[in-house]
């Protein structure tokens, strides 16, 4: 039996207690959030997830717009962000000499630390006027039979902010992929070799099938960044609260309405109904944040697991 | 423990320096930022030992501040609701301290500065009804004028904010349309339009979207040279957005005793119609003696004296049937 010092004793103890705390934050936070959205929880209930009305003059308020918003910027931006970051993450890790890849990779955390509001600062002077006349109209001319490139097009919008978010979080899933793929041991690719596997095919059957679950990891670690995304995504998306299946339309997510309309919302609906979204928003990015956490713990796991058998 | 008894020593010392009333805390509206500091300033030259201490975290953060108790004056660009008076733990007076308005901003090629609109059609603009600037009810208050056939593109506030209460009061008292499909408030619903959040984001979108219309506080208009419309009275003129004209709103017309009125759509004829008072906001009853003194005194310098600095800022001075009303008010704050 092993002797424990009193040193060691007090040392364990006291370590324990700064985890708890942490839980006890987010608990106090969920449960703040949850007391102070109780009116509007009372008052509207479901009806307050499937409404389109949001009218502080008449006290009646809606999220499906900003729930909307928010989960089509993310998905478009996810569906921008992937394949880029993924290429350059395949690239980093198995192509590049390896003096190219190590200044990428630091170029790319410089990129992940950028503050966000500089994105949104470069969107409205560089991004938005170009989209507005170059690529949208673009788009509008070729693909306009699609009902996501149609309606008047005046650079902000859905499209011009998943854009940005796009590029706030590549950075991530270049990072997390990388090293992902690196992870997979050396023999499973050399043995693809031996076999007379071309370069891809070993991506594709060995490595990719193997890093799958970490890399799907990242890609919902990424949403959740782009979820949670403020000021970047308010400056450029228009901030007009409709649904719409263009992308050209202006629009408005969860974050953007919270951080325009909070300091000036005075009467207790309002306010309730304003910390209610924040509630909405908190529980998405916990949920979204857990997963990425349980699949990435899940392929470490695997891949210790291989290395020692 | 010698080094901690000189610390409490320290520590005590400062609070008892630091609870001396010569500090006098406030909170809330941003348009009138510019010059409450630049009163705060001379004010302090002139009475040395009166601190004066002021943070613009917009109408509705001074509302509920001073409801609060938590500053000694609060500062709105919109008046207070009876809801919201009935809140406060005592009787709050609004006292007006200068005058600003919206101009209404546009980019439109080849049309400069003093564009003739109409409440009406402004309304509609807003309501989504006009969405061409060639649209035979503009081209009729501008004859002369080549309006190109360019789709007007709305932007408005994203932010809850005075400079909205202003423009969405005007547009409620000369549109029934308005009126019953929107309704007043430093936030509503907007029916069409792109968000700016400031006014800074309402001007950097209207100045990069070519047929954009917007509504800023005029100082800010006049500050960033931006072309703003003249818009036509109660009375049938069209009236350019001055200091002057601004002034003219509250001007020989009727204002309540308790200031918390609506000067927009003014009955002088002289008068812009977007025009509106900013308030300071204090108690009837003032707990402490000494800042009460120090608060009364100082309004009571803000509408006389220190309105001549109120011009050079770009803001619209109080008419003086306003300073008198309010002298006579402040007679019935008991400190």
């Amino acid at each position: 039996m092993t002797r424990h010092d009193t040193s060691d004793i007090i040392f364990r103890r006291v370590l324990v207690c700064f985890p708890i705390l942490i839980l006890i934050i987010v608990a106090g936070i969920l449960f703040q959030l949850i007391h102070a959205s109780w009116p509007t929880l009372n008052k509207f209930g479901f009806h307050f997830f499937a409404s389109q009305v949001w009218d502080p003059v008449m006290e009646e308020y809606g999220a499906l717009p900003f729930i909307f918003g928010t989960c089509v910027t993310s998905i478009v931006a996810l569906l921008l962000a992937v394949p880029i970051g993924l290429g350059a993450a395949i690239f980093l890790a198995e192509y590049a000499p390896p003096k190219i890849a190590k200044f990428i990779s630091i170029l790319v955390d410089l990129l992940a630390a950028v503050p966000t509001v500089i994105y949104g600062l470069w969107g409205i002077f560089v991004l938005v006027p170009f989209m507005r006349s170059t690529v949208q109209p673009f788009l509008g001319k070729y693909l306009g039979f699609l009902p996501f490139f149609q309606g008047p097009n005046y650079g902000v919008g859905f499209l011009s902010a998943s854009i940005i978010l796009a590029v706030i979080i590549i950075p991530f899933i270049i990072s997390v992929s990388r090293e992902v793929i690196l992870a997979v041991p050396m023999v499973y690719k050399e043995s693809a070799y031996a076999l007379g596997s071309t370069r891809w095919e070993a991506m594709k059957n060995i490595v990719l099938s193997h890093g799958k679950v970490g890399i799907l990891g990242s890609i919902i670690l990424a949403m959740g960044r782009a979820i949670g995304e403020t000021m970047a995504v308010t400056m450029i998306i228009g901030n007009n609260v409709t649904i719409s299946s263009s992308l050209f339309s202006p629009g408005y997510t969860m974050a953007s309405v919270v951080a325009n309309e909070f300091s000036e919302a005075t009467s207790k609906t309002y306010l309730s109904a304003l910390i209610e979204i924040g509630l909405v928003l908190f529980i998405f990015s916990v949920i979204v944040n857990m997963l990425a956490r349980l699949l990435i713990w899940s392929v470490t796991n695997q891949s210790h697991q291989t290395a020692k058998r | 423990m010698k080094k901690f008894l000189a610390f409490i020593f320290a520590v005590s010392v400062a609070s008892v320096a630091w609870a001396d009333g010569s500090l006098i805390n406030g909170a809330g509206a941003t348009f009138p930022y510019p010059i409450y500091s630049k009163w705060f300033d001379e004010y302090s030259k002139a009475n040395p030992g009166m601190n004066f201490n002021y943070q613009s975290i917009g109408s509705g953060g001074g509302i509920k501040q001073i409801t609060a108790k938590t500053v000694d004056f609060g500062a709105t660009d919109g008046p207070m609701t009876q809801e919201q008076l009935n809140e406060a733990p005592g009787r709050i007076y609004h006292i007006p301290t200068v005058m600003g308005a919206d101009a209404i901003v546009y980019n439109l090629s080849g049309v400069k500065t003093g564009l003739k609109l109409t409440g009406d059609i402004v309304a509609d603009i807003f309501l989504g009804k006009i969405t061409k600037w060639n649209d035979a009810r503009i081209a009729a208050e501008n004859p002369g004028v080549a309006l190109p056939d360019v789709s007007i593109v709305v932007v408005h506030r994203s932010d809850g904010s005075g400079t909205t209460y202003i423009f969405v009061d005007y547009l409620s008292s000369v549109s029934p349309a308005w009126k019953g499909k929107v309704g007043k408030g430093t936030s509503v619903n907007w029916p069409v339009g792109l968000g700016g959040k400031g006014n800074e984001g309402v001007s950097g979108l209207v100045k990069q979207t070519p047929g954009a219309i917007g509504y800023v506080e005029l100082a800010y208009a006049k500050q960033n040279d931006l072309t703003y419309a003249y818009m036509k009275n109660s009375s049938g003129n069209y009236v350019e957005p001055t200091l002057a004209s601004v002034s003219k709103a509250a001007e020989g017309v009727t204002i309540a005793p308790d200031f918390r009125v609506s000067i927009v759509n003014s009955a002088n004829a002289e008068a812009y119609p977007i025009s509106s008072f900013t308030w300071l906001l204090i108690y009837k009853d003032m707990d402490d003696h000494a800042k009460g003194e120090a608060i009364v005194n100082f309004i009571k310098w803000a509408v006389t004296d220190g309105q001549k600095f109120a011009e050079p800022l770009d803001y619209a001075p109080l008419p003086s049937n306003v300073v008198t009303m309010i002298q006579e008010k402040l007679k019935q704050v008991k400190y």
